[in-house]
């Protein structure tokens, strides 16, 4: 058993878990854009703000954040700890990343609160 | 006759500051063709300096694993013809400590070999008299793991082992430990999966497959790592 505290998730297993589904739901995110983007060929104000006003595509829009968040947190983290042989290196790294994803979540919270 | 060009890998860390490459030629019949490992016996006629290590020189032993033009293998069933190029450079396994010239400390390999406790663990308390049965069906698990060597050639090709040999059990010894996860005699599967259920000694594999381009008895250790990530995901769910 390698013990490491910083990973995300409680077991190597849990993280694993978390990358393949997170990765799901960014990938019928990014899905569900594309079509919604090629079916509205006249894109206007209203529109947009008509999608993100819904109360489903808020709470999807809020999954998929979550998904980046932890997506990339366990990602970055997994990068790092191959290439960074660094500890102090990698912790600072770590810290700008994780810093900017949890940045990138709260605008996202507050975007969505305000449509 | 025709020449055969060969650049090898030398360094004897007693008196040179870093490794070099070193050319050497080797004069055979135009019809003929050998064993990577023939060649090197040949070279070090020439040249006795040359260090290398080999033993059952027929694919058994699993000591001649290089990388030869880039792809590790056993020099002794590698034939000098299969290699493309105009000259067959030899190298020692990448990611090892070289000892000296093409001979490298196993050390790292061996020790995450030792931790999947490669040996047949059984708790019971009333042993049969005469041996512990397996059905065929139980035994042919089994195909397909028993047969590695631990020439090494595996993990030595996995850049997940090269950047944390200390961390990641590596292709050949994940493949061992599946072995006795599969193993309807051993009784110590849940200890097994305990030992492997982190961030790196499994998880590390991300299926890259160098491991199974490369290994000289056909084994696939991607899939039982596989078989691996399966048993540790059933259990969490
Ligand atoms: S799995 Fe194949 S390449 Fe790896 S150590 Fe065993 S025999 Fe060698
Ligand atoms: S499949 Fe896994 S073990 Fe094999 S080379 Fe790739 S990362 Fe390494
Ligand atoms: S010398 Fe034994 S495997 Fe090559």
């Amino acid at each position: 058993m390698v013990n490491v505290a910083s990973t995300f998730g409680r077991s190597g297993t849990h993280d694993y878990i978390l990358l393949r589904a997170s990765a799901l739901i960014l990938a019928t995110y990014a899905i569900f854009m594309v079509c919604f983007l090629v079916a509205t060929p006249n894109l206007t104000f209203e529109a947009w703000t008509g999608l993100f006003g819904t109360l489903w595509m808020k709470v999807y829009t809020l999954l998929a954040l979550t998904a980046v968040l932890v997506h990339g947190w366990i990602g970055i983290w997994q990068v790092l700890t191959d290439y960074v042989k660094n500890s102090f290196g990698r912790g600072v790294l770590q810290f700008i990343v994780s810093l900017a994803l949890i940045v990138y979540w709260l605008t996202g919270l507050f975007v969505l609160w305000g449509v | 006759m025709k020449k055969l060009q060969f650049s090898i890998y030398r360094y004897n860390p007693d008196v040179d500051a870093k490794p070099r490459m070193q050319e050497y030629t080797l004069e055979v019949d135009e019809k003929q063709d050998m064993m990577v490992l023939d060649a090197l016996i040949m070279l070090k006629e020439q040249d006795p300096s040359l260090a290398f290590r080999r033993s059952c020189r027929e694919g058994v032993c699993g000591s001649d694993g290089l990388n030869m033009n880039g792809k590790n293998g056993l020099a002794c069933i590698t034939p000098v013809s299969s290699l493309k190029g105009k000259k067959v450079v030899v190298r020692p396994l990448p990611g090892l400590p070289v000892i000296r010239d093409l001979i490298v400390d196993m050390e790292q390999f061996y020790t995450q070999y030792e931790r999947v406790k490669p040996y047949l663990i059984n708790e019971d308390k009333t042993p049969p008299a005469r041996e512990r049965l397996q059905s065929p069906e139980e035994r042919a698990k089994l195909d397909g793991l028993y047969e590695c060597i631990l020439c090494a050639c595996c993990s030595t090709s996995c850049p997940s082992f090269w950047w944390n040999p200390d961390k990641f059990v590596g292709p050949a010894g994940l493949l061992h430990a599946y072995r006795f996860l599969a193993d309807s005699r051993d009784t110590a599967t849940e200890q097994r999966l305990d030992e492997l259920d982190d961030a790196f000694s499994v998880f590390r594999c991300h299926g890259i497959m160098n491991c199974v381009s490369v290994c000289p008895k056909g084994l696939n250790p991607t899939k039982a790592i596989g078989h691996i990530k399966s048993m540790l995901l059933s259990r969490a769910v």
